[in-house]
């Protein structure tokens, strides 16, 4: 496939702008850029066709199944995108004056009403970015509370193993020490283990609860008290909200502070990586601390504040807007009894997803799971060779998006599935004979699926090289 | 209720009989009894998609869209060929995720590889990441990634705008990183004297980030600084616009270490404020610490030339705490529309929006002058500047409001910060023009 640079040629180009109406400016030479930067060189035309054959070679939710646990990859709804179209909001600079936003501002007051209601919380931010951003944000609003008492000496953040990986490098950024916590065997935390890592020097605990075996921790209110108790606050990591959502809430549970993943959660496209946004949410008495402003109605009229002793700002505006509207139209779309249906239709499809599975591959956690289980090739790979990513390239053969794989870490060649809500069961079922066919094939034929896809516009890529010597940019040739 | 489960209930409950289940929500019989919701959420019933369209609808009428826009400070107004709206509409690019299964993902790696060429050929750096979320905390993380045990010390000019000093300084605070603020002139222009003699007195300096064109519109002296900062074994980064960076010299020329910036300017919407787009893009040697997602070119066991994530040892997913930064989820979208953007502008129609907005700026400080205003910019700009006046900024404000244009933006009493692009006409800056004349005469009466 060409890449752009490689397409068109010298002198290929469009016209989308009138002539210039004023009278040019000339900059004094030593500011003047002398190498003109080397741009593609193509007419619309050419890049209509481009991006049309790079689609070709994309899969998003819409292509088909797209199983990837803990990414909730829940169908985006069209609605959203029209109105996230709108001019009434695409046009809106974020430095109006108040008078004239007063539609963004209901925006974010409405959502932030139906999100505090969905999360038993008290205040929300949008201004993060994505849930990593959130995770930092939040973690910023603990380190302010101990900060504005004076308590210096908390200094360490409880993770447990099970963790996504933003949630230590979150902590570190903060500049706290990371303490992990084994989990039991029945994929909670040990609350021996807990028991023990809790002290003086505590500033919180990051907890991603159902965690990523799926499993919600049956001592989840134990938990959050022994924190509290040693004085530390609770973090709710809320990348898996979607399995509870109307069903428990993180506020209930004894968290103080929490993000959520519109683009998982609240159905917005997840844009081959982002944008996302993570809004933060907390209780009252960490409010002050929120950073950007917040929007307060007055008299039927909103206007923006500041806290009084707000940890600053995360993003230069208020937030990822038109982010936010998409998953405000889905939260008016399913309301009060379609957000529930949402969480337990993930839950049944998790489910019958396991059920399927079960026979063909290791299920390491026995029992219901939440809206994702994690299955294991340990025995596949022990008896026949072939790994978690030899299956995982297998499915792209079938026409589906691979789980996660290798994640968590605590479970051997991990396959971490999460079909969400809108999977049908004719799909899952689908997936499950594809994947028992890969795994029937193992037995049969290693060496096939060792190399693995066959079917995709390339083979397996030599990722060392890649790394050791790495091409991060085209270099544009000179013309001879 | 719209609602996008494709399950009917009978299809449902044949589920429920596999799994050896009554109902869906028995599997929920493993939660605590008291932290499951007794009563349904206090959230309205859900709407059809004809009653959701028609609410958010009544909510964009009571948002004014100013037809003239002359406000900017950190997010422009920039015409979006119609070619850029429709490639990121696709549902491939749009629905997909971060590209972990690259042989079904080589349409995301590869736009991503050509957005970070195109990044790397406006900045005149060697390698850019993928995106960050905006240009502020791309900035934030481009300081930090500057730090290391020996040099801690962040310097950040005054004329950096202030949004992006903020989150800045959010970050460091949170890290316990520490913060100095370079003064500015009269002039609206770094105080370079000053900026030597703090670096002269300090071994730990880590870094130092100058805006170009700064908050104020002016034109910095990168080369001069970038001579201070090296020879005081700091590392030199630049926040710029990416649309001047078509006629104004780049950070590479002037030398600087990284080039960050907000990639809005590049066919993204204002939006009411996102989503954005952070560029970071650095020199070699500040490869491997660089924060986010970065795609390298490789081939397949056939030689096939082919894209992977790659580097990803600095990532949290692998490194976990030591990690150079927590990103995860970027602004891919926004990089792919930054894209489209400059190839179908090329080097040619980017220069082109670059000398329009500048042209419609001058023309428009010349306007405002003779209508009574006094240009205290200080010098030399780009397509922003500033003005003072007797008229109080808020009662300019909102004379252009009542006549649909936006104006530039307060900065206090007296000041306010205007900005052009090539969207302004003539007409326009005769009518606000005409506006300012009105007032700054009736004010003298």
């Amino acid at each position: 496939m060409k890449l752009i640079f490689e397409r068109g040629g010298e002198g290929h180009r469009s016209d989308f702008l009138p002539k210039n109406a004023f009278p040019e400016v000339q900059f004094e030479e030593r500011f003047q850029r002398t190498e003109k930067p080397a741009l593609p060189e193509v007419n619309e035309v050419e890049i209509a066709q481009h991006y049309t054959q790079l689609a070709k070679q994309a899969f998003g939710v819409s292509n088909g199944m797209y199983p990837l646990g803990s990414c909730t990859m829940k169908y985006n709804p069209k609605v959203n995108e029209e109105a996230a179209s709108l001019k009434g909001f695409t046009e809106i600079h974020p430095l109006q004056p108040a008078e004239t936003m007063q539609g963004v501002a209901a925006m974010y007051a409405t959502l932030e009403k139906y999100l505090l209601e969905i999360t038993g919380m008290d205040h929300v931010t949008f201004q993060p970015a994505a849930g990593a951003h959130g995770e930092f944000t939040g973690l910023q609003l603990i380190q302010a509370y101990h900060r504005a008492r004076g308590d210096e000496k908390r200094t360490k953040i409880i993770v447990p193993d099970s963790a996504h990986g933003t949630n230590p490098a979150s902590a570190a950024m903060c500049g706290y020490q990371v303490v992990n916590v084994p989990s039991n065997e029945k994929g909670g935390i040990d609350l021996a283990l807990l028991k023990e890592a809790v002290g003086e020097d505590t500033a919180g605990l990051m907890l991603t609860n159902p965690n990523t075996l799926g499993i919600f921790d049956e001592n989840i209110e134990e938990i959050t008290s022994i924190v509290h108790e040693a004085g530390g606050l609770c973090y709710y990591d809320g990348a898996n909200l979607n399995a509870v959502m109307g069903i428990a809430r993180p506020g209930d549970m004894g968290f103080d502070v929490m993000h959520m993943n519109l683009h998982k959660t609240f159905s917005t496209p997840h844009g081959g990586g982002g944008p996302g946004s993570g809004p933060v949410a907390c209780k009252e008495f960490l409010q002050e601390f929120l950073p950007g402003r917040q929007v307060v109605c007055e008299e039927g009229k909103f206007r923006f504040a500041r806290q009084p002793k707000t940890i600053g700002s995360v993003t230069a505006f208020d937030g990822n807007a038109l982010v936010v509207l998409r998953a405000l139209a889905y939260v008016l779309t399913l309301g009060r009894e379609g957000i529930p249906q949402a969480a337990e239709n993930a839950v049944l499809n998790a489910n019958y997803m396991r059920v399927g599975l079960k026979d063909v591959m290791d299920v390491p956690y026995e029992g219901p799971c939440m809206h994702e289980f994690v299955a294991s090739a340990k025995t596949i790979k022990k008896e026949t060779g072939v790994a978690a990513l030899d299956i995982a390239k297998g499915m792209i053969d079938c026409e589906m998006h691979p789980p996660t794989i290798y994640f968590p870490l605590i479970v051997d060649e991990a396959m971490m599935f999460e079909p969400t809500e809108t999977e049908s069961k004719e799909s899952i079922d689908r997936a499950v004979e594809a994947i028992k066919g890969i795994c029937a094939k193992a037995y049969k034929d290693p060496e096939e699926l060792h190399h693995a896809p066959h079917h995709a516009p390339i083979g397996r890529p030599d990722e060392v090289t890649a790394a050791r010597h790495p091409v991060v940019r085209y270099e544009v040739k000179e013309e001879e | 209720m719209g609602d996008f489960i494709v399950n009917t209930a009978r299809e449902q409950k044949e589920m429920c009989q596999a799994i050896g289940v009554e109902t869906p929500s028995d599997l929920f019989n493993g939660l605590p009894e008291d932290v499951r919701l007794t009563a349904p959420l206090n959230i309205p019933e859900g709407k059809s998609e004809a009653e959701v369209l028609s609410l958010i609808e009544d909510m964009a009428d009571q948002n004014k869209v100013f037809r003239t826009c002359f406000r900017g400070a950190g997010a422009y107004r920039h015409y979006i060929p119609a070619i850029v709206k429709n490639v990121t509409a696709k549902d491939e690019f749009k629905t997909a995720y971060t590209p972990y299964q690259p042989e079904m993902s080589q349409g995301i790696l590869q736009s991503i590889f050509e957005y970070q060429t195109m990044i790397c050929e406006m900045t005149g750096m060697d390698v850019s990441n993928a995106s960050l979320y905006d240009g502020a905390s791309a900035a934030a993380e481009a300081v930090m990634m500057c730090r290391d045990r020996k040099r801690k010390t962040i310097y950040v000019s005054e004329t950096v705008n202030p949004r992006m000093r903020e989150v800045i300084m959010t970050y460091a605070t949170a890290a316990g990183a520490k913060v100095e603020t370079v003064p500015a002139c009269s002039d609206n222009t770094t105080d370079l004297e000053k900026l030597e003699s703090l670096l002269a007195e300090d071994k730990e300096a880590a870094c130092f980030l100058l805006q170009e064109p700064n908050y104020f519109g002016r034109l910095e002296e990168p080369q001069i600084a970038e001579k201070i900062v090296h020879e005081a074994g700091a590392k030199f980064i630049m926040a710029c616009d990416p649309i001047s960076l078509a006629v104004l010299k780049s950070p590479g020329e002037y030398g600087a270490d990284a080039a960050v910036g907000e990639g809005q300017p590049l066919g993204l919407p204002l939006g009411a404020g996102g989503p954005y787009l952070g560029f970071l893009a650095a020199k070699q040697d500040m490869m491997r610490k660089l924060p986010g997602r970065i795609v390298g070119e490789t081939t397949d066991h056939d030689g096939n030339r082919a894209y992977v994530l790659t580097l990803q040892a600095r990532e949290q997913h692998i490194r976990r705490e030591k990690a150079s930064s927590n990103v995860c989820s970027n602004e891919a979208l926004c990089a792919l529309t930054a894209s489209v953007y400059m190839a179908a502008m090329g080097a040619d129609g980017m220069a082109q929006v670059a000398q329009m907005s500048a042209s419609a700026a001058h023309a428009l400080r010349d306007a405002l002058v003779e209508a009574g205003m006094e240009d205290v910019t200080g010098g030399e700009f780009f397509n922003e500047f500033i003005t003072a006046s007797k008229v109080p900024a808020e009662k300019i404000e909102q004379a252009c409001m009542e006549k649909g244009i936006l104006s530039g933006l307060p900065l206090d009493e007296n000041r306010m910060l205007w900005c052009a692009t090539e969207v302004n006409t003539p007409e326009e800056v005769a009518k606000v023009a005409a506006i300012v004349k009105e007032l700054a005469e009736g004010g003298a009466q």
